[in-house]
């Protein structure tokens, strides 16, 4: 580890905890519906499309009818999707003659970027036109991470709102997050990447005779747009198979700091929001530093195991930290950090193959996944997630000192607890249950490219990533076969739907209930002993039910190294 | 139930269409407006060109095997490495016999055009794109004696070269210190003609 390495991360989380505030205030105004600087420029796009579309922003939704309305929109998109990666072949914008996708490959990418997931399991310069990254992927890199800070104002309603029926409008609060939000930082951002190298152009690829005289084919495309929302939106999906790892995509150490930054942007905002919602933003630092807590610790253990590299490596005589699937304009640190992030999220993009980092650095991204992605988190399903464990934390506290839990003023009961328990439970029930059967199923075990329990990493990180919509990979499993695409499918729509329809569900059931005035028995949700109990919870709940199958994956691998065992 | 499925329809279809065609053509295309007029070169892939000719870009790296060039990392893009239609990693884990076979083959090699010298981690390991474009400035450093011979020419005269082109961090500690392969083989060839 060096100095600079530390320099960058301190960099890092200062300029994230300046954010906080600025784009807490920013999404409050959304939240609020108030009117932004940007209205004047954007509302008529925003009234026209209501009145096209037959629209009252004003309705209020209960929470069945925003769940009904969201999942829906949600189904339109992905069959959208899934269309135009089907007629590829016969539509225009496709310079390389692509074939259309078959239909297990663009089930899993529909399913994959309508979720937020990003999961891919082809490679982009050799499998999508030009027109099916703008039209049928960029769409969904807008629209998923708008549907997640929809849902994440429709619970942050619940918990403010005083016996109410109703949780606010989906279509509004989707449509203001777009069009307010995510649409102008895109724009003035991928100037500055299409400044800073990354292409920008409809025309086709270039060939270039390198020095010694030998053909090279350089991939080419509309990739600034693309890149600028993946990394905003938490989505991932790169327009390469190397994704921010390739020179294109992430060309120096400037664009790789604000892709991190990017990631996280607007999950730190929403703490903040949150308190500020329900009238006390230090409800909001509190959640934020239990974040921080768990974050400072993830990037501690991953920069330290790839800063001290492959002790097999060493005997060999290549010294150093481990720079396999590294690049050099990044270099370990960046490197390290990146791959926290974009797991700590549900973002997924990688500017270093996780595959091939040492065997406990690569825990690190798989445990941040398996936790739920709160750590910050994605767009608005950070904060969402983040809540349920709040009102695990509360129950448990309850349970500690016999009183009936209360969160934020509202008492929270059987009802929100059982559903809290049902959102938190789909992820081990869709990872531990889907890598049981890719490890014994002749079409699982076809899919590793490592072997030994490297191998299982890999069908545990794919099913970990899936269900949990990140989308980055141990990118040595070969995931695109039926198999793979079609449990994994499965694995991200479950992950996605079957969290967010039991939280609209406590939205609906919150709102509904009184104010319950905090009195010197309630336990209080800001201050160090709280933050305590979260990271403790976390931890244990989200944690504690993945550290056999951990054992299995990382932990043998790290044994191995150490003994000198190969595989 | 089913009226509120009702109500969704026309929201839901119309809104696809209208953000299909807002986000996933108009934005993409003014985006290719403005990088095409205001910055051409780098929207168009940062190309590097002789008269007509394009020798590749300032940000993909390339294959050099002659011991007149400096070499890159090794590649995992492609069959043969540097594929630019083909980027990838290795994804090797660490126990892996794969990898630590290679990384013997790839040390053995170096050890017998630099003999004695350390081995420079970046030099053995295939990067996370298979395009990196560069070097540590001491993997190109221990490459100076061999290009030296290959070219007949003084080796601190190489040297200084390499020197002109090693790149700092930003800020100094933003990236890493580190050499473009291409862009010095151009510099070299410029300096001391091709070889």
């Amino acid at each position: 580890m060096t100095v600079s390495g530390w320099a960058l991360i301190l960099l890092f989380v200062t300029i994230l905890a300046a954010l906080a505030k600025p784009m807490g205030l920013w999404l409050f105004a959304l939240y609020e519906g108030r009117s932004t600087p940007l209205h004047r420029l954007l509302g008529p796009v925003e009234r026209g499309f209501y009145r096209l579309a037959g629209i009252d922003p004003g309705a209020e939704q209960g929470w069945r009818r925003y769940a009904l309305h969201m999942l829906l929109f949600n189904l339109a998109l992905a069959i959208f999707t899934y269309a135009i990666l089907r007629l590829q072949g016969v539509l225009p914008g496709n310079p390389r003659g692509f074939a259309g996708v078959g239909a297990d490959g663009a089930f899993n990418t529909a399913v994959s970027f309508t979720t937020n997931t990003n999961w891919q399991w082809y490679a982009g310069e050799t499998t999508l036109s030009n027109l099916s990254q703008m039209l049928g992927l960029t769409i969904q890199n807008f629209l998923s991470a708008a549907t997640g800070i929809a849902v994440a104002f429709a619970l942050f309603r619940g918990f403010a709102r005083r016996e109410m029926k109703t949780i606010g409008n989906f279509w509004a609060d989707m449509t203001r997050a777009t069009l307010y939000l995510l649409l102008p930082i895109c724009v003035v951002y991928a100037v500055f990447l299409i400044a800073s190298g990354v292409p920008q152009t409809l025309a086709g690829w270039v060939d270039a005779t390198t020095l010694e005289g030998v053909k090279q084919t350089i991939a080419l495309g509309p990739v600034a747009s693309q890149e600028a929302i993946k990394m905003l939106g938490t989505n991932g999906g790169g327009f390469f198979n190397a994704n921010s790892a390739h020179p294109f995509e992430n060309p120096t150490a400037l664009t790789n700091l604000v892709q991190m930054l990017s990631i996280f942007a607007i999950g730190v905002g929403m703490p903040w929001c949150f308190g500020k919602a329900v009238g006390d933003t230090r409800q909001g630092w509190a959640i934020l530093a239990a974040m921080g807590v768990l974050f400072i610790a993830g990037i501690t253990v991953a920069y330290w195991q790839e800063a001290t590299g492959n002790p097999l490596l060493h005997q060999l005589g290549a010294g150093g930290g481990n720079m396999e699937g590294k690049e050099v304009r990044f270099g370990i640190a960046a490197s390290a950090l990146f791959a926290v992030v974009t797991t700590a999220a549900s973002c997924g993009a990688v500017n270093a193959m996780h595959d091939s980092f040492t065997a406990l650095g690569g825990m690190i991204p798989l445990f941040n996944m398996q936790l739920g992605e709160v750590i910050v988190g994605g767009v608005g399903a950070g904060i969402y997630g983040f809540l349920l464990f709040a009102i695990l934390a509360v129950f448990v506290a309850g349970l500690m000192v016999g009183r009936t839990p209360e969160y934020v003023g509202k008492k929270i009961e059987a009802r929100e607890v059982k559903l809290a328990m049902l959102a938190v439970a789909v992820l081990p029930l869709v990872i531990l249950g889907f890598t049981a059967l890719g490890s014994v199923l002749p079409a699982g075990l076809a899919g590793p490219l490592n072997k030994g329990p490297h191998g299982f990493s890999e069908i545990l990180y794919a099913f970990t990533s899936g269900a949990g919509n990140n989308g980055s990979a141990f990118a040595g499993l070969s995931a695109g076969t039926p198999f793979y695409n079609g449990l994994l499918g499965i694995a991200m729509w479950l992950g996605r739907f079957f969290v967010i329809v039991p939280i609209l569900a406590i939205a609906g059931s919150l709102a509904a209930k009184r104010h319950t005035a905090a009195t010197s028995g309630s336990f209080p949700t800001t201050g160090g002993l709280w933050v305590g109990l979260l990271v403790g919870v976390i931890l244990i709940l989200g944690g504690l039910t993945f550290l056999p199958s951990l054992a299995l994956g990382p932990i043998a691998d790290h044994l191995a190294v150490a003994g000198g065992r190969l595989f | 139930m089913l009226s509120d499925l009702k109500t969704a329809v026309r929201p839901a279809l119309v809104l696809t269409l209208l953000f299909a065609a807002l986000l996933g053509i108009a934005y993409p295309l003014a985006l290719t407006g403005i990088g095409q007029t205001f910055f051409p070169a780098q929207a168009n892939g940062s190309l590097i060109r002789d008269g007509d000719k394009v020798i590749g870009s300032e940000l993909i790296g390339q294959k050099f095997a002659s011991a007149a060039y400096f070499h890159g990392r090794p590649s995992a893009a492609g069959i043969d490495g540097y594929d630019a239609a083909a980027s990838a990693g290795s994804n090797l884990g660490p126990a892996s016999q794969t990898l630590i076979d290679r990384v013997r083959t790839d040390i053995a090699a170096l050890s017998r055009t630099a003999p004695g010298r350390p081995v420079p981690p970046d030099l053995v390991t295939t990067s996370a794109s298979g395009l990196d474009p560069h070097i540590s400035p001491e993997a190109a450093f221990s490459q100076t004696d061999r290009v030296a011979a290959a070219r007949n020419l003084p080796a601190p005269q190489v040297r200084a070269l390499v020197e002109t082109a090693v790149e700092q961090p930003a800020l100094g500690f933003l990236g890493e210190p580190r050499v473009n392969v291409l862009l010095l083989n151009r510099a070299l060839d410029a300096r001391f003609g091709q070889k």
